[in-house]
């Protein structure tokens, strides 16, 4: 295991470090300690190693991060595990604005609230938030899951592709073209088996389901008001 | 009785006339392709003043005029090297078919400059004809790969475009295939929404901390451009060096789009001509002019227009709609298809439709296919070649060694207008218009 | 666009650490506010009757001491002045009116940064550690402050246009974002007796809070009032007398970060600027919901 300490080193030179793992490395295990809210740790990261980060970290934790599995003991900033690819991102406290905006792949856990935009533009990542999430989550919402064991502020879905949102709490308020759907039995197994990868304990059956109604996937008169 | 001649109104004339009916019959706002069409001030209301007595021109051939230029030298490891000064614009895959996008990029390796991907990422035909490619970060996050932007050569930040400063992308369902579809996880067949804003930042403040994480995730190698549609360049540009870009790429209202509202392409953004202005200026002011290099776009159309732009300060431009003119578009072939867009060559704006008779804003196979790329390839080198040979022709006439010589003394302007917008004074006067007190 | 810093104590005194403390946070925010740093401080009271005044002059070599016998021909000054190169902190036991009237017939090139019973406001251009440097920021102490760090986005860099404003008696404004109303609002507030000296839109935000203030609203009527009033991105931290409030405008896009302890509240644009204080590592931290007004007050 090896420990960095940025109260000692940049966040360039243990990213640069990070970047050059391969695949006959040995050092999978980094512990990252006196992160003090920097911004851009552990980004881009292209290795399956583990990151543990002890402390709260800036924006853009272990953005456009593949393979790799991350967690932060402490809170994250803005747009945590941005355009993820692949692997996992843990954050252990809360998350602020855009957590795993546009992200791809891969799982992003937040065991506290995510804050507003949680899911922004998502394109197939899987998100589990422990608490609540902030307006405006999995806005514009393209592809993937968004797995909510508190409530959900305004908007929540505003103008929604092909994402799929589950909240077991209350939801303020639902944005344009996002609507209730129909919780088969398949999307509770679907509910149960993200929180058992999160290893959260929350019961699958509580949850609701959220998507698209569809009704602006082609411009038309009728619908000019939702724009 | 002879009639007398129709007299039409100049604010209901035809066109507007039948953009109205347009409008109540659909319900909808126009939507089209191309840059704007309305006459603007332009490149072509400057001349540049060539050699007399008090200046000497150089001869062609031996007695060089250079063309060079690197872009990317304030902070990037690996700087681009470009044989001239001139890219080729950021234009989508998706937009494009991928004929096109393999032409733009063999003619432009050919001539030793860069192209740029578009509003869907990265497409492998592109990467893999273009030398130097330009990846884009765009509000919609399209297709965007950490893999592709560490296998760019640069980084280009999109703010917006000048057909459509504030607005996001936009792509018609008809142009949504499978492919393009999946590249940029949508539906097939849908008519694509698209965020006006990045999710993950706005504001200078926070693009510094956006620019510091990219650099990161490719270890501070490639330099980072970022790209404005001209509404308030005085600013932007300013704020752009502060947020940390080694480049500024900013793009004038009569940059071209495949598919915007028409009320954004012609009422939105200010002209290329005084956006150049304002952004020397701007750059000067902070000490940063040629430190953070300047591109410029938005009806590039010659070799003139390179050599203006570049007297006016620019570092290089960047072609759009130009390059694609090169490759074909508009060209008098297959008339019957333009005629059954409702247009004919040489009018034609229909790039949104994906029925392009000469198979470059299209996804379909078969109108794809007759773009040939060799040929297409052949075409944009050729382009490139002359508005090259253009432009030096005009420096050498001004005794120019180096293109970047060119200067706005080299200038004067045919209008009180471009003398006011390019701040170069009315030909045969001193006066520029809100100098000097009048 | 820029970085804004609050950091409230709850309890006691003015404490000697709230200048080192706020000097720090402002550090921080160096790289999103690059162009000008600002503070306002809310330290000693005035004595009864009188109130305190941060005047700005055009350079660093000005003879304050002119000034301070010159005014005192006419109006007591209770406190000897503090001058700190360009700016100097006068404290005058009469009514303000009567002396910023003299002040512009008299000494038209001064500034006046903030008055009221308790503020001192300090800005210009220059890096925070510059800036701290310039006025002493490190041996300042006081019950709360706020900060600024500016990276200009419209109007132009230089010492008025930097934040904090103050536009009434111990109020100031701090703001990260960008207005898109504030030209037709000054003009409204103009004619309403509001003076503006720049063309900045966070003016014009401070001078509506005071006018709703001087309209009888409290300090959270009038930041509710504001968000229908004000159209733009925001984050604003407000320093009064006794108190300190933040409001984000309902997109809240632009980010803020609340932390609090046992001793403090403190907001920050980036949590970084947080973790330089003491006792940050076990603080209550969240982020402020959108169109919610939060405010603390001092007993």
């Amino acid at each position: 295991m090896i420990e960095v300490d940025l109260a000692q080193s940049s966040v360039r030179e243990l990213n640069q470090r990070l970047h050059r793992i391969g695949p006959g490395d040995n050092e999978h295990h980094w512990r990252v300690v006196s992160p003090n809210g920097a911004h851009a740790i552990a980004v881009g990261l292209t290795a399956p190693v583990h990151v543990e980060i002890r402390g709260h970290v800036g924006y853009y934790c272990a953005g456009m991060n593949a393979l790799a599995t991350v967690v932060v003991d402490g809170h994250a900033g803005t747009g945590l595990a941005e355009n993820i690819m692949s692997g996992s991102v843990r954050v252990r406290g809360n998350a602020a604005q855009s957590a795993a905006a546009s992200g791809r792949g891969g799982l992003v856990i937040i065991d506290g609230d995510a804050s507003a935009r949680c899911g922004i533009s998502m394109k197939g990542v899987a998100i589990v938030v422990g608490g609540s999430v902030g307006h405006m989550s999995a806005f514009m919402g393209q592809a993937g899951t968004l797995v909510v064991c508190g409530g959900a502020g305004h908007d929540l879905g505003d103008s929604i592709y092909e994402a799929d949102i589950f909240v077991a709490g209350e939801v303020a308020s639902l944005g344009a073209d996002c609507i209730e759907k129909e919780m088969t039995p398949a999307d509770v197994d679907r509910v149960a088996a993200l929180l058992g990868c999160a290893q959260i304990v929350e019961d699958a059956g509580r949850f609701r389901h959220y998507g698209s109604a569809r009704r602006l996937y082609n411009f038309h008169i009728d619908h000019a008001a939702e724009y | 009785m002879t009639r007398p001649p129709l007299r039409h109104s100049a604010a209901f004339s035809p066109d507007v006339i039948a953009e109205i009916q347009r409008a109540a019959d659909e319900g909808l706002y126009g939507i089209r392709g191309f840059g704007t069409l309305r006459p603007l001030p332009s490149f072509d209301d400057l001349v540049l003043l060539g050699a007399s007595i008090s200046r000497y021109p150089l001869e062609g051939y031996r007695e060089r005029c250079a063309t060079d230029v690197t872009l990317g030298t304030r902070f990037a490891k690996k700087p681009i090297e470009l044989k001239i000064p001139i890219t080729i614009a950021g234009m989508s895959f998706g937009a494009l078919g991928a004929n096109a996008k393999r032409a733009l990029g063999r003619g432009a390796s050919a001539a030793g400059i860069s192209t740029t991907t578009g509003d869907g990422g990265m497409s492998e035909e592109e990467r893999a004809e273009s030398d130097i490619l330009v990846y884009q970060v765009l509000p919609s996050r399209y297709g965007f790969d950490p893999a592709h932007l560490r296998a760019c050569e640069a980084i280009e930040i999109v703010v917006g475009q000048g057909a459509k400063p504030g607005g996001g992308g936009m792509l018609l369902g008809q142009k949504i295939t499978e492919r393009v579809a999946q590249m940029r996880t949508l539906p097939a067949g849908i008519d694509q929404r698209s965020a006006c804003r990045h999710p993950d930042w706005i504001g200078p403040d926070d693009l510094t901390i956006k620019i510091a994480e990219l650099r990161e995730a490719t270890d501070w190698e490639k330099p980072i451009f970022v790209k404005i549609g001209s509404a308030r360049p005085r600013y932007d540009v300013q704020l752009a060096v502060k947020a940390g870009a080694d480049v500024v790429v900013l793009d004038g209202m009569q940059g071209g789009t495949a598919a915007t509202q028409e009320v954004f392409i012609e009422h939105a953004g200010i002209p290329t001509l005084p956006a150049l202005r304002q952004a020397v200026e701007a750059l000067e002011e902070l000490g940063m002019h040629r430190k953070v290099q300047l591109v410029i776009s938005g009806g590039i159309r010659s070799g003139a227009d390179l050599a203006k732009a570049l007297a006016m300060g620019a570092d290089a431009v960047s072609i759009g709609t130009a390059a694609l003119v090169a490759l074909g578009c508009n060209r008098r072939v297959h008339v019957e298809d333009y005629t059954a867009l409702g247009t004919e060559p040489g009018a034609c704006h229909h790039c949104h439709t994906g029925r392009c008779p000469v198979g470059i804003t299209t996804q379909d196979p078969v109108l794809e296919s007759r773009l040939d790329v060799a040929e297409g390839a052949r075409r944009v080198r050729n382009f490139l070649t002359v508005l090259t040979i253009e432009a030096q022709t005009l420096a050498r006439a001004c005794g120019k060694s180096h293109l970047h010589n060119l200067e706005p003394e080299d200038l004067a302007a045919l209008t009180v207008e471009a003398a006011a917008m390019a701040g170069v004074p009315l030909a045969g006067t001193d006066w520029i218009p809100g100098r000097n007190g009048y | 666009m820029c970085g804004i810093v609050g950091l409230f104590f709850k309890r006691g005194a003015a404490t000697a650490s709230l200048g080192p403390l706020l000097a720090g946070m402002l550090s921080q925010m160096r790289e999103r506010g690059p162009d000008s740093t600002g503070f306002a401080l809310y330290g000693d009271e005035a004595p009864p009757g009188a109130f305190k005044a941060t005047l700005r002059a055009p350079n660093g070599e000005y003879d304050w001491a002119a000034l301070e016998a010159g005014i005192a021909t006419i109006f007591p000054v209770v406190c000897p002045a503090r001058p700190y190169g360009s700016h100097a902190v006068f404290t005058i036991g009469a009514d303000p009116e009567p002396i910023f009237a003299w002040l512009a017939r008299h000494h038209p090139a001064l500034g006046i940064f903030g008055f009221g019973e308790r503020i001192e406001v300090f800005k210009d251009v220059g890096l925070p550690e510059a800036v701290a440097q310039r006025f002493d920021l490190e041996q300042r102490s006081g019950t709360h402050g706020l900060g600024h760090t500016r990276m200009a986005t419209e109007s132009a860099v230089t010492t008025e246009h930097s934040h904090p404003f103050s536009t009434g008696p111990d109020l100031c404004l701090v703001h990260n974002g960008s207005l898109s109303n504030h030209n037709r609002l000054r003009l409204s507030l103009r004619r309403e007796g509001i003076r503006f000296v720049t063309d900045n839109d966070t003016e014009v935000a401070a001078g509506y809070l005071t006018w709703r203030l001087r309209q009888g609203m409290s300090l959270t009527e009038a930041l509710e009032a504001a968000l229908a009033d004000l159209d733009g991105f925001y984050t604003f931290a407000v320093g009064t007398r006794d108190g300190f409030a933040i409001l984000r405008d309902p997109i809240a896009c632009k980010p803020a970060v609340l932390a609090e302890t046992d001793d403090w509240v403190a907001m920050a644009t980036e949590y970084r600027a947080i973790a330089t204080l003491p006792g940050a590592a076990t603080a209550e931290i969240w982020e402020p919901r959108p169109a919610t007004v939060y405010s603390w007050h001092r007993q």
